[in-house]
């Protein structure tokens, strides 16, 4: 206990980092997801066909070699981040949106062609119909899938871990090899603040899941 | 097309590099074994003992690094290769045990004492600093080296970097969770720390500007020079103390004190300076130092 309280200065900032990757790697990808998905389902082809590249490049590269193009790729092309929890958000951003964009789509599927007919019919267009008819819809019936994005989400932050950005995994491997007579202390520390973010968020996302259900 | 080009182009370079330094060693290694890593016969040792295990066992389980070029590296043949790894055999043999019976295990920074403490490995000989959070939880036979944390800057020293004092307001790049990566942020906070989990991408991020410095110990710095050595240039002025030690279970004091006079003998017979000479000395290019005086604490 003595040890912890040590070291809850860099455990807490730790937790801090990890948190905030998640949450602005979520939102970004949320967003990034979402104009994905429009593209995909959008009567222009080539949107479609982007859309469809995009998805399958990044839902088929491992994290690790994303987080690597960008921390020691990009700089062969001039381009450059301004910090590295930036690039980490982008990493984690662009890798997500190709979930969120799937699970999104599953959820466009399962509305009723009927619906967006209707709103066709009431003469909306593609994009209004889009956000106000099918999307609403669509986003309530994704809410397990998203929520099972976001707790992968939460835990692939761990790879920032190994790109210079100092998050929970970062700690742990700093303070087991320092303390190494506590390494179950730090073991039991690291994974209760990995569970202070996902336990919550199982629990807001059967709540949300339960709010939103569309009773057919 | 450009990035691919230039990178499988380094990676390649590097491929050749190593597996430059690792069969020439190797070769080394073999011609020079029949005379060094001698296998005592008939070796006797008081009933009971870690030794007498071992010796009966006919077998010894080592744990060492895989990737520390000059220490511990693991060859293209799948066995590793170094300083550490002639150590190990020196000790092996003064059991009786051949090389080829010693079970190589990879321990990681992280993992080296939990494998002590469960019995997973005999000893480890791993770049393992000895020091006073780590006698807590295992012995140290040794020191059987000292090295001594540096600074690897880009070629032609730009930045004039000549020791940690000078990394004031620079960005400095090393390992998270090791000692040197420690060592700069309790000693010398104006420099901007920046940790990765391999040096690999340390040397990366100062081949590219990234950082204006790697620091850690000399014998690592001095293996990723010798992987580029048009772009990298070690400064040459250690600042710390980091020794070397064996370790093995906490409270053996038998085998810790057989370990230490196993060292103290490859000292005197010059095994020692030989298996140095064809390891770590062949990448530096520097003969043996003086041994260390072990502490037999």
């Amino acid at each position: 206990m003595q040890f912890l309280s040590d070291n809850s200065d860099l455990l807490w900032s730790a937790f801090l980092t990890t948190l905030s990757l998640a949450v602005t790697s979520g939102l970004c990808a949320l967003v990034l997801g979402t104009v994905l998905v429009g593209m995909r389902v959008s009567p222009v082809p080539p949107l479609r066909g982007l859309a469809t590249f995009y998805v399958e490049v990044f839902r088929n590269t491992p994290l690790t070699v994303v987080f690597f193009f960008l921390f020691f790729g990009l700089v062969y092309v001039d381009l450059q981040f301004p910090t590295r929890f930036v690039t980490a958000v982008a990493a984690l951003s662009l890798y997500t949106a190709a979930f969120v964009c799937e699970a999104l789509r599953s959820g466009i599927n399962a509305v009723p062609p009927g619906q967006a007919e209707a709103a066709r019919a009431l003469g909306l267009d593609f994009g209004q119909s889009l956000r106000t008819i099918v999307l609403p819809q669509a986003f309530r019936t994704v809410v397990p899938p998203l929520g099972n994005v976001w707790i992968a989400l939460a835990k692939n932050t761990s790879i920032a871990a190994g790109f210079a950005v100092t998050d929970l995994t970062a700690a742990l491997q700093r303070l087991a090899n320092v303390n190494a007579d506590q390494l179950l202390a730090v073991f039991a520390a690291v994974v209760l603040g990995y569970l202070a973010i996902t336990l919550p968020s199982a629990w807001l996302i059967r709540l949300i899941e339960n709010r939103v259900a569309i009773v057919r | 097309m450009r990035i691919t080009t230039r990178y499988a182009a380094t990676l390649g370079a590097l491929g050749l590099v190593l597996a430059g330094c690792s069969s020439e060693a190797g070769q080394q290694a073999e011609g020079a074994a029949e005379n060094t890593a001698e296998v005592a016969e008939d070796v006797e040792f008081p009933a009971g003992t870690t030794m007498a295990e071992l010796a009966e066992a006919g077998s010894i389980t080592v744990g060492t690094k895989y990737d520390q070029p000059g220490f511990g590296l693991l060859n293209p043949d799948g066995v590793p290769e170094g300083f550490d790894v002639e150590i190990a055999k020196i000790i092996a043999g003064e059991l009786g045990i051949a090389p080829e019976e010693i079970t190589w295990t990879e321990t990681v920074s992280a993992n080296r004492e939990p494998f002590i403490q469960n019995g997973q490995v005999d000893i480890v000989v791993a770049t393992y600093t000895i020091n006073d959070t780590r006698k807590q939880v295992v012995d140290f036979a040794g020191p059987y080296y000292v090295a001594g944390q540096d600074i690897m800057v880009a070629a032609g020293n730009p930045e004039g970097i000549q020791g940690p004092e000078d990394l004031a307001g620079k960005t400095v790049c090393s390992v998270e969770g090791s000692t040197p990566a420690q060592n700069i942020r309790d000693n010398f906070p104006e420099a901007t720390l920046v940790t990765y989990d391999v040096y690999s991408k340390c040397a990366d991020d100062l081949a590219n500007g990234n950082v204006q410095a790697v620091t850690t110990d000399n014998v690592i710095l001095t293996g990723l020079v010798a992987g580029n050595p048009e772009g990298f240039e070690l400064v040459g002025n250690p600042f710390t103390e980091e020794p070397y030690g064996i370790g093995l279970p906490l409270g053996d004091t038998e085998f810790r004190n057989f370990l230490n006079d196993v060292l103290e003998e490859a000292y005197e017979d010059g095994t020692w300076a030989a298996a140095w000479d064809r390891t770590a000395g062949a990448i530096t290019g520097e003969e043996a130092p003086e041994p260390p005086a072990v502490d037999r604490y």
